[in-house]
């Protein structure tokens, strides 16, 4: 590790210099930055300061608030810390099993465990109460087995519910960022490790994980970041009993109208996000390892040994449970009859039917908020899209200069994060007093979910970036390549497996965002989850069923894209 | 050809100020509202406008967006302003009045806010409403008033909202100020908690995931919810029941009378098309429409309601009910006292 690191010190005058050499001298790295800096700008830093400068109050800074500001920061480390620990456990073997092992409904799987990312919480939240719930599945099933009088699990409103949702949601973070990382290992090291005699063991804590340390340190980061910032997860599965700094700031800042304090509560949200966001581009950036491109036979493989199908088995039944099951409760009640268990008072009804699903194409009220649900699902892949590219443009060049980071490159890289870290609550309320009337005009959606997805677009792309071997570029430019050639031939093949998990990110986050877009859509064209929480927000089986219904409805829609994206491949490139 | 210059120009000139082009009118309001399609098309007709809705969150999150914006505001007419936060829009001084003909229609038990700023549009009953196949089922009587509940038959069986982020959870926590007095409300939640209380953090939640009665079969067939719920579970049903599932307890202050209010924002630049727009709010026309939208009662009086609201709608006859004055002065230390009897 450590001649590697003297290594990469040593070849950097000589990266920069072959840097100029490739890239056509007009894209400097100041044109880099340009347009991803402005964006962040004018989307981020101008509204998120403006609306703390109008709130913030210094005689806000009683003994009383910091006391309960340092409670609430307490409990936030607390559940973000353990709920990171918890999805490492289960991300990082699901990261080796699905960058290692081929074995049958494998695409399908991984594309099952990244759909909870994208659902809006109040759909998750009944998911789970319908498997864990006082009267859920699990609870039922042991009451009637044991004879028992009262629920034996208690779910909803316990910080096991806040840590299991957060692990639901976030493991897919570590899948695709560590098994990126993972699938682009050098082989060679591995089997240098190996014919030198050492045991699988000590392979993978010498030499693979050592090698995996920035992909695990940046998941972590991600995960950390989003268990911390957690808001819907905390309000609707933990309770009132629960409060994280997000949750603080909107109880103070849009129930309590107490803008002072929810503006000291969302500056120490924004200190610990940036002191976490140095502190983990220093380590990051200390630890750049090159990979090399290859073809993907040499490390994706069947079991071979009854550990490793154990292994594999195991670990599938794992995420079946975790993932699948919770999830599965919507599509059943989608199709389910749920005006039954009313045997007393009407005629039986149970059974299935798929009257919700066509009772989405009927305005039933006559209201002028019904949604078709066509429209709705061609607003979502819209938005979805507009995200992908948006994020992309702005993405590259932001992560090409981070991948051979300058002076520059050293103080910017913390400030890209802040927006995943920086109170959300906060930033629309920003939203509304810089932008008034411009928050109903369309394009601001896509723009929105653009600043949640680029610090997720940037991060996957860096590290593929900064892998590409420089000796490669070399010999190709050497040979008499174009400076495009080389990229097609030498960039392109290592960075099409990291754009695509990009834009993967943009894609969900973009599908499942409810917070901002329910700040700016105009009723004429919402999004899915906001169909879904239209219908939730009215008593009423009908509607119920329909909000399970288009909840189902967006889970397909996400499975879907995400597979498509998965197996989108270039001619010739044979990966796979 | 100077001819056809004039021509163009005059034709150009026509088509940017011609007067077919609606004038655009926004309208901010809070998540729940909702309204007929042909109620809105016909009020766009009548007046050549355009009518844009911005829903921005629950009543009370609703009303401190529009209040964060006065200087810039974001809309030209404010609806859903409550009794509860009344005071909070008046001292903010986000409207200006309007004193609107339509009024004189309304009684005065509604107009809570003699400078007309707020003109009220609706009002509701939040009660504690009960799932009656649990209650037949289970061979237990229907608790029937506030002191019933902290009885041991009825020990968690009851879940509400919390009153720090959800309006119905502040409007039943009024109910037991009024029903109990200041401070003796607190004994009353501390023995609530004690049996059992389940309280989460707003009315989806507390209705679909933990309410027995509704679709989501939850544990708990008490919920702190709103009077019209047996007439919404008739008419939001696939096909209509005998009888509505839910029913609502009708004691001595189990209901408080909650009244929404509208008014036009300062600094619109559409005075008269959202003086309009208020009108047509108090009109017959939407006052009928209303009920069978969010389901609500209309403030204007003879309005023909729909047949499931006459049939499982039920009336409180003895419900609580507060001034705005009061409400202001109590309703943050209220809230701050409950969450420490309640939650720590």
């Amino acid at each position: 590790m450590n001649s590697m690191i003297s290594h990469h010190d040593g070849t950097k005058t000589q990266r920069r210099s072959n840097l100029r050499a490739l890239v056509p001298s007009w894209l400097n790295r100041p044109l880099l930055w340009f347009f991803p800096l402005s964006f962040l700008l004018v989307l981020f830093f101008y509204p998120f300061f403006r609306i703390l400068a109008y709130s913030f109050n210094v005689s806000t800074l009683t003994t009383d608030n910091l006391n309960f500001a340092i409670s609430v920061l307490f409990f936030t480390f607390y559940q973000a810390v353990l709920s990171t620990l918890l999805t490492l456990l289960i991300g990082l073997p699901s990261a080796y099993l699905f960058a290692r092992f081929d074995f049958p409904g494998k695409s399908l799987l991984r594309a099952l465990t990244a759909v909870p990312f994208m659902l809006p919480t109040v759909v998750v939240a009944a998911g789970f109460s319908a498997l864990l719930g006082a009267r859920g599945w699990i609870n039922l099933t042991l009451m009637n087995s044991f004879g028992l009088s009262a629920p034996p699990i208690q779910f909803v409103g316990t910080l096991g519910a806040i840590l299991l949702a957060h692990v639901f949601y976030n493991t897919t973070i570590v899948t695709r960022v560590v098994g990126n990382a993972l699938y682009h290992l050098d082989p060679k090291l591995e089997q240098a490790a190996r014919s030198l005699g050492a045991s699988s063991r000590r392979v993978w804590w010498n030499v693979t994980l050592p090698l995996l340390r920035p992909s695990i340190l940046a998941a972590s980061l991600l995960v950390f970041l989003f268990d911390f910032t957690s808001f819907g997860v905390i309000l609707l599965l933990g309770g009132p009993r629960f409060s994280t700094l997000e949750v603080a700031i909107y109880t103070q800042a849009l129930q309590f109208l107490n803008l002072p304090l929810a503006a000291l509560l969302a500056f120490i949200q924004l200190f610990c996000t940036l002191v976490f966001s140095i502190l983990y581009t220093r380590v990051v950036e200390r630890s750049a390892v090159q990979t090399a491109p290859r073809s993907a036979e040499s490390n994706v493989r069947k079991a071979k040994t009854p550990n490793e199908k154990f292994f594999i088995i195991a670990l599938c039944l794992l995420l079946f449970a975790l993932f699948i099951l919770p999830m599965f409760a919507l599509p059943l009640r989608s199709v389910s009859r749920l005006d039954a268990d009313r045997a007393q008072l009407g005629p039986i009804q149970t059974g299935l039917t798929m009257d919700y699903y066509s009772a989405l194409f009927v305005n039933v009220r006559g209201s002028i908020f019904y949604v078709p649900p066509f429209d709705a699902a061609l607003n979502s892949l819209l938005y979805a899209s507009a995200t992908i590219v948006l994020s992309l443009l702005l993405g590259f060049p932001a992560a090409s200069a981070l991948a051979r980071p300058g002076r520059l490159e050293k103080i910017l890289d913390p400030i890209l994060i802040l927006p995943l870290g920086a109170s959300a609550v906060t930033l629309g309320l920003g939203f509304i007093i810089s932008f008034g009337r411009l928050l109903t005009v369309p394009w601001l959606v896509p723009l929105a979910h653009t600043l949640v997805a680029l610090p997720f677009v940037i991060r996957t792309l860096q590290p593929a970036l900064a892998s590409i071997p420089d000796r490669l570029r070399q010999a190709a430019a050497s040979l008499g390549a174009s400076p495009f050639r080389v990229w097609r031939n030498v960039d392109w093949p290592i960075l099409r497996r990291a754009t695509l998990s990009a834009a993967t990110f943009a894609f969900t986050i973009s599908l499942g965002e409810f917070g901002a877009t329910s700040l700016l859509t105009r009723p004429d064209d919402p999004t899915i989850p906001i169909a879904i929480y239209r219908f939730l927000s009215q008593p009423g089986g009908l509607n119920y069923g329909q909000a399970m219904a288009m909840a189902t409805i967006l889970m397909a829609l996400t499975t879907a894209g995400i597979f498509v994206i998965e197996k989108m491949r270039l001619p010739g490139a044979g990966e796979f | 050809m100077k001819r056809l210059l004039l021509f163009i120009s005059i034709v150009l000139l026509l088509a940017a100020c011609g007067p077919q082009q609606p004038a655009a009118l926004t309208v901010m309001t809070h998540d729940s509202f909702a309204a007929g399609d042909s109620v809105i098309k016909a009020f766009e007709q009548t007046n050549n406008a355009k009518v844009t809705f911005v829903k921005s969150g629950d009543a009370g999150a609703a009303l401190n967006k529009a209040i964060l914006s006065k200087d810039a505001p974001l809309a030209d007419v404010f609806y859903g302003v409550d009794n509860t936060f009344l005071s909070r829009a008046l001292a903010a001084g986000i409207y200006q009045p309007y004193d609107s003909p339509a009024l004189k229609n309304i009684p005065a038990e509604f107009q809570l806010d003699p400078t007309h700023q707020a003109l009220p549009v609706d009002q509701s009953y939040v009660c504690v409403v009960y799932d009656k196949a649990y209650f037949a089922s289970h061979n237990l009587a229907v608790p029937q008033t506030l002191e019933d509940l902290v009885k041991p038959e009825y020990k968690g069986l009851l879940v509400m909202e919390n009153p720090a982020t959800s309006s119905p959870g502040l409007v039943f926590l009024l109910a037991t100020v009024k029903h109990f007095g200041d401070p003796n409300y607190l004994g009353f939640w501390k023995n609530l908690r004690q049996n059992g209380l389940t309280v989460v953090d707003g009315w989806e939640t507390a209705y679909y995931t933990n309410f027995s009665g509704s679709s989501g079969k939850g544990p708990q067939p008490l919920v702190v919810s709103y009077a019209t719920d047996p007439a919404a579970e008739v008419m939001g049903a696939q096909t209509p029941p005998p009888d509505s599932p839910v029913g609502v307890v009708l004691g001595p202050d189990t209901c408080f009378r909650q009244i929404e209010f509208v008014g036009i924002l300062k600094g619109t630049k559409q005075l008269a098309l959202a003086q309009k727009f208020v009108d047509f709010m108090l009109s017959a026309q939407f006052q009928a429409d209303m009920p069978g939208q969010m389901y609500v009662y209309p403030v204007v009086p003879n309005i023909t309601l729909p047949d499931a609201f006459t049939k499982y709608a039920q009336i409180p006859t003895q419900p609580a009910t507060l001034s705005p004055d009061e409400i202001a002065k109590g309703r943050d230390g209220w809230i701050q006292a409950w969450t420490d009897a309640v939650l720590h």
